[in-house]
C-alpha cells in the first residue's frame, strides 16, 4: 500500500485522519497515486490538480524521501520507498500568505 | 415571529447568525470552514434551509458546499468550473492578451424560482449555471464569448464576475457586473449578452465614454422594480430606470461617490444605501468616520448615518458583497468591514450596533428573512 500524507485542509475536507492508504498498481507514479487518491476522495478533485490540465496547482508541492519530486515527470515511478510503503508520499500546501 | 438569518462570508471561514424578529440578540454559529476564505455564502429564495457558499484557498482552489438544514450540516458538491470550449484571451494589466484562467467564485444567486437552480460569478470572468444543486456546472458561455471580450481587463482585485441580479418575473433577464469590464444583461436566459453601460464615465479610460472597461463595483435592484438599478461605480453612483439601457449620475451631495457596496430597502424601491469610501487610492471611509449614507429619494439627496457607528479613526473598507437587507419591517440593513465587525440596524438604518466583533476580514454579507 502506498501511505500519502495530506495537509490539513485536505485532510478536514476529505474526513481522514492521519495518513490515507491508497492500492496503485506497479509501479506507483505521482501521477497513478494522485489518481487514486482522487477515486477514493473524490472531494480532492481540483484542490491538488487542476481540472482540464491536471497540473499541480502552484502553491502545492510532493515531497518524498528527503526529496522534493514536485518537477519530476508524472509518469517517472516513484522511489522504492515509497513504493514498497516504507516512507510516505508526502502533499505539502507550499508556506506562502500570512 | 420571524427571524433573521446572517451569513457572513470572512477570510478565515464563514459563520451564520440568528435572531428573531426584533434583532436584537444575535446567535453565532461557526467559523465554519475554518482557515479558507469564504467569498460569498447564499440562500435560495424559495427553500430558507438550502444555503450555497463558495470556500476558496490560493492553495487549494475552489470548493462549493451545500446545506439542506440551514446551514447546520454541510457538504461539497461540484467544483468542476471548466470554461466552455478554447477559452481563448482577454486583456492583461499591460495591454497584452492574457489568456483566461479560472481562479474562484465570487458571487453565488440562487434561483428565485427552483432551490436546485444557482448562478456563478467566477474570476477570470464568466457566468456558470448548475440546475442539479450545485453539483454540476455549466458555463453560459455567450457572455465570456461576446465581442468585447478580448478587451476586458482585470480590475486590482482580478477579472471577477461579482453581482448576479436575476429578475424575480423573468429568470431569463439577468443583471451582472464585473470589474473591470462593466455592466451586461441577457434576455434569453444567458445565450447572448449586451453590454449596458451607455451613460457610464470613467475618466480613467482614454475614452470615458466606451461601451466596455467601467469599474462596476455593484448594482442592486429592488425586486419589485426590476427595471431601476442603483450603481456603486469605481467613482459614481449611478441610477437607471430602463434595465441598464442608459446611466446617470446620482452621486449629489456625498463627500465621495467612490464606494463598493449599494444596497435598496426591501420595502422603499427609492431608499438607497452606500458607504462612502475616500478615494481609489484610499480604502479609508472619509475624515476616518464610519458613516452610511441614506437616499430616500432614489439618489442625489443623501443623509449620512452614524448612530451607533464609530466616529473617530475608522480606518475600514466595506466590500462590495459586504452589504445586505432583511426583509422585515422596518427594513434591517447589514454590512460587514475588513476589520471583522459586523453592523446591523433594525431600523432602516437610523441606529446600528456592532453585532460582532474582531471577526477576519469580513467578504461578504447575505441577510435572511425566515418565515
Amino acid at each position: 500500500m502506498i501511505r500519502v500524507t495530506l495537509p490539513q485542509h485536505l485532510r478536514t475536507l476529505a474526513g481522514v485522519d492521519g495518513e490515507v492508504l491508497l492500492d496503485v498498481g506497479e509501479p506507483p507514479t505521482q501521477g497513478s497515486v494522485l489518481d487514486a487518491l482522487e477515486a477514493q476522495y473524490p472531494v480532492l478533485r481540483g484542490t491538488i490538480r487542476d481540472y482540464g490540465t491536471a497540473k499541480r496547482r502552484d502553491f502545492i508541492r510532493f515531497f518524498a524521501c528527503g526529496r522534493d519530486l514536485s518537477l519530476d515527470s508524472v509518469s517517472e515511478p516513484l522511489p522504492e520507498e515509497v513504493a514498497s510503503g516504507a516512507e510516505p508520499f508526502r502533499v505539502v500546501g507550499a508556506m506562502a500568505g500570512g | 415571529m420571524s427571524g433573521v438569518r446572517l451569513l457572513v462570508g470572512t477570510k478565515k471561514g464563514a459563520f451564520v447568525l440568528t435572531a428573531d424578529g426584533t434583532r436584537k440578540k444575535w446567535d453565532v454559529t461557526g467559523p465554519l470552514f475554518t482557515g479558507w476564505e469564504i467569498y460569498h455564502l447564499n440562500a435560495s429564495p424559495v427553500d430558507p434551509d438550502r444555503l450555497y457558499a463558495s470556500q476558496t484557498s490560493g492553495w487549494f482552489g475552489q470548493i462549493i458546499q451545500r446545506s439542506d438544514d440551514g446551514g447546520e450540516t454541510w457538504e461539497t458538491v461540484g467544483n468542476e468550473f471548466v470554461y466552455d470550449g478554447v477559452p481563448g484571451t482577454h486583456q492583461w494589466y499591460d495591454g497584452t492578451q492574457h489568456p483566461w484562467e479560472f481562479a474562484r467564485v465570487w458571487h453565488l444567486e440562487p434561483s428565485p424560482t427552483d432551490p436546485d437552480t444557482v448562478y456563478a460569478g467566477v474570476e477570470d470572468a464568466a457566468m456558470f449555471k448548475s440546475t442539479d444543486g450545485g453539483q454540476t456546472w455549466q458555463e453560459l458561455s455567450g457572455l465570456r464569448g461576446h465581442r468585447t471580450g478580448e478587451q476586458w481587463q482585470p480590475g486590482a482585485g482580478g477579472l471577477c464576475l461579482h453581482t448576479i441580479l436575476v429578475d424575480p418575473n423573468d429568470e431569463n433577464r439577468i443583471v451582472i457586473a464585473i470589474s473591470a469590464a462593466g455592466a451586461f444583461r441577457t434576455d434569453d436566459g444567458g445565450e447572448t449578452w449586451q453590454p449596458i453601460n451607455r451613460g457610464l464615465r470613467s475618466r480613467e479610460l482614454p475614452d470615458e465614454e466606451r461601451e466596455v472597461g467601467h469599474c462596476v463595483h455593484r448594482i442592486a435592484m429592488h425586486p419589485s422594480h426590476p427595471e431601476t438599478l442603483f450603481m456603486q461605480k469605481h467613482w459614481h453612483v449611478m441610477r437607471s430606470d430602463d434595465g441598464g439601457g442608459s446611466w446617470q449620475k446620482v452621486s449629489g451631495n456625498l463627500p465621495s461617490d467612490f464606494g463598493f457596496p449599494i444596497a435598496v430597502n426591501a420595502n422603499e424601491p427609492e431608499t438607497v444605501y452606500v458607504v462612502p469610501i475616500k478615494s481609489d487610492s484610499e480604502h479609508v471611509p472619509p475624515d476616518a468616520k464610519l458613516r452610511v449614507y441614506r437616499s430616500r429619494t432614489g439618489g442625489d439627496e443623501w443623509e449620512p448615518l452614524t448612530k451607533g457607528l464609530p466616529q473617530r479613526h475608522v480606518y475600514v473598507n466595506v466590500l462590495r458583497d459586504a452589504m445586505g437587507v432583511d426583509g422585515l419591517d422596518p427594513c434591517g440593513i447589514y454590512f460587514g468591514t475588513t476589520g471583522g465587525q459586523v453592523y446591523g440596524s433594525a431600523d432602516g438604518g437610523d441606529t446600528w450596533t456592532a453585532i460582532m466583533r474582531d471577526l477576519p476580514a469580513v467578504l461578504s454579507v447575505e441577510a435572511q428573512t425566515l418565515p
